[in-house]
């Protein structure tokens, strides 16, 4: 049995303190491509729908009249799939990871309205949150 | 003659890392026989595969398993590839076989942790799984994310590595090397892990071979069956030589996956010296016809993709054959005429990954 | 690289144990039993390998014919048949180790082999078919 090793490990440990990251005190180590939750650009949206149909995980709804876009945070395994189908390049990824919370969060973003157009769209304005 | 008693062990115990019960017959405290009940983690996802596109499953399939998941979604890219008659970029079968001897790493040396903890070695368990976050930071800053990787595409990978990450890489090897010679160090000669391991869990060579073994349970028992050795993917250039052993206890099979630890950092080094330059993802249009098996090597053992499609952007049939279900059977047989305080231990030799056995 | 091509044989129900027992024979191990469903017919494959090379036998199943178990021969396979039995509802005589339908169990019963989603017409929310 090696004693020596022992010691030498107990005197490091001693020294460099824990080997662990004292999370949520401590901020988590994020690299430039850590994939932590899903935001929207709003604005630039055009609520074609392609995210709502690809989305593996039925997390996202998308509502054309309305100008809404809505995420079921819960339900997103921040896969990267919409980003990539995006026409626009509205959806992108940030590297943090959201803290916990007690009930279900839904994300609900409300468009700009519609640009008026020639042909005449459906319903006009129509705020809701 | 005693009296026999049925004692039922999981779905929740300390040492099991994922749910599986077994009923152990017990006389006074030697088992009898156990039988095995699983569908605690059973989410259909075979059943999903119909309604989602080929393209978006592939984030589906990487989410069987957390612990090997890569090689879950490389292998079904792989199967989808082959049916619709697609060649990928060489570059991205590299990078491919490059993530996937991390995953196996990360996937044995966590297993390495939970058999120290399951035999009561806690401290050797946590230093073990010190040395992997050391790998998880790898997989974190080449693809985002420590367990699920989602790079994989059908057609290729979709994140690729520059000159400055390999030779990060490669002066993060030596260290590693230091840190797995001194874990296999501590399994191999260790008395407390020599006394629960030898002699404890045997399996022969032919029952390995009747029962249907797979991956390090077969290795360990003398058979040198490795899914690696057809060479597919970029395999065939990679020198690879698989790690066998002949005694068939469960001392055998914990020296196998320590010994793979060293075989998959031959490998990434090889990989990271022979890469080709090139594309990594190739534009995949139409939709897949026809059906195939596509066999690869997971942490566990081999692991069978089986693909059907007939046209349509919904696959019609994806059965996926874990290397944990073929393992049970062997499981079932080690348990006969073992004593009480063997089961955590010969229960974890095989490396029971339920969500992925059940998907 | 293209994999080498694979050879999957049709047969009938009643030739499968005389051919189980010539890869018996021949030093093959059992790989996997799968079975897939095609509208009504299902089918069945059996997976044999040596020298990690793969070969299939495939037969045509149903839910209402019963196929003989190889159990007797490769004992492995009784889990792949609990399995289909349980998930497709095809029933099999003979298993070594026959859990009668509590393998896997699940809230709705053989739901693989019975058509399990019903799509209504005109649905406000998002169907993805």
């Amino acid at each position: 049995m090696k004693v020596g090793v022992m010691a030498l490990t107990v005197l490091k440990n001693l020294v460099k303190g824990p080997a662990t990251i004292r999370y949520p005190y401590q901020p988590a180590k994020v690299t430039p491509v850590t994939r932590g939750h899903l935001v929207v650009n709003i604005n630039n949206c055009i609520f074609c729908g392609l995210c709502r149909a690809h989305c593996p995980a039925d997390a996202i709804e998308v509502s054309k009249p309305d100008r809404t876009w809505k995420l079921h945070q819960f339900q997103c395994v921040i896969c990267g799939c919409c980003v990539s189908y995006c026409p626009k390049d509205c959806l992108s990824i940030e590297q943090t990871y959201l803290p916990p919370s007690p009930a279900a969060t839904i994300v609900t973003v409300t468009g700009p309205d519609e640009p008026e157009k020639n042909e005449g769209q459906e319903e006009g304005i129509n705020k809701k949150l | 003659m005693s009296k026999q008693i049925i004692v039922p062990f999981g779905p929740q115990h300390p040492v099991l890392p994922e749910p599986i019960h077994l009923d152990l017959v017990l006389e006074d405290e030697r088992v009898v026989e156990a039988i095995p009940s699983i569908g605690y983690v059973h989410r259909g996802l075979e059943k999903l595969v119909e309604k989602r596109d080929y393209k978006d499953y592939v984030f589906i399939s990487e989410r069987i398993c957390g612990i090997c998941s890569f090689i879950h979604g490389a292998t079904y890219c792989q199967a989808v590839e082959q049916v619709m008659g697609l060649e990928i970029p060489r570059r991205a079968e590299f990078l491919r076989a490059i993530w996937s001897e991390y995953s196996r790493m990360h996937s044995h040396l966590l297993w390495l942790g939970c058999f120290a903890d399951a035999m009561g070695y806690e401290n050797l368990f946590m230093n073990c799984w010190k040395v992997r976050e050391k790998i998880l930071d790898v997989l974190e800053r080449t693809t985002g994310g420590r367990v699920i990787q989602g790079v994989n595409r059908v057609g290729g990978v979709s994140r690729d590595m520059d000159a400055a990450e390999f030779r990060r890489i490669e002066t993060e090897i030596p260290g590693l090397r230091a840190d797995y010679t001194e874990l296999t160090r501590i399994f191999d000669e260790d008395l407390t892990v020599q006394t629960r391991t030898k002699g404890v869990g045997m399996l022969s060579k032919d029952m390995a071979w009747e029962l249907g073994a797979v991956g390090p349970v077969i290795r360990g028992s003398g058979h040198a069956v490795d899914a690696r050795m057809t060479g597919y993917g970029a395999y065939d250039e990679l020198d690879f030589k698989p790690v066998v052993r002949t005694e068939g206890d469960c001392h055998a099979r914990c020296l196998v996956r320590a010994g793979e630890l060293f075989t998959s950092l031959d490998l990434i080094e090889n990989a990271i010296d022979r890469i080709p330059k090139g594309d990594i993802l190739i534009p995949v249009k139409g939709n897949p016809s026809g059906e195939y098996y596509a066999q690869t090597e997971q942490p566990r053992g081999e692991v069978i993709h089986y693909v059907k499609a007939n046209g349509k952007k919904n696959l019609v049939r994806h059965r996926v054959r874990t290397p944990t279900l073929a393992n049970v059977p062997p499981l079932v047989h080690m348990l006969a005429g073992c004593e009480l305080a063997d089961v955590p231990v010969i229960v974890l030799t095989i490396d029971p990954c339920i969500g992925c056995m059940e998907r | 690289m293209k994999q080498p091509e694979q050879k999957i044989e049709t047969i009938t129900v009643s030739d499968l144990i005389h051919q189980v027992h010539v890869y018996h024979d021949d030093g093959y191990r059992l790989v996997q039993i799968s079975c897939a469903q095609e509208g009504d017919a299902f089918e069945l494959t059996y997976t044999f390998d040596r020298d990690l090379i793969l070969s299939h036998l495939r037969i045509p199943a149903d839910q209402k014919t019963s196929i003989p178990s190889i159990s007797r021969i490769y004992l492995a396979s009784f889990v792949y048949e609990n399995e289909i039995a349980d998930l497709f509802g095809i029933p099999f005589s003979g298993i070594a180790v026959d859990y009668k339908g509590t393998f896997i169990r699940t809230s709705v019963p053989h739901p693989f082999g019975t058509p399990q989603i019903t799509t209504l017409k005109k649905k406000q929310e998002d169907q993805h078919e």
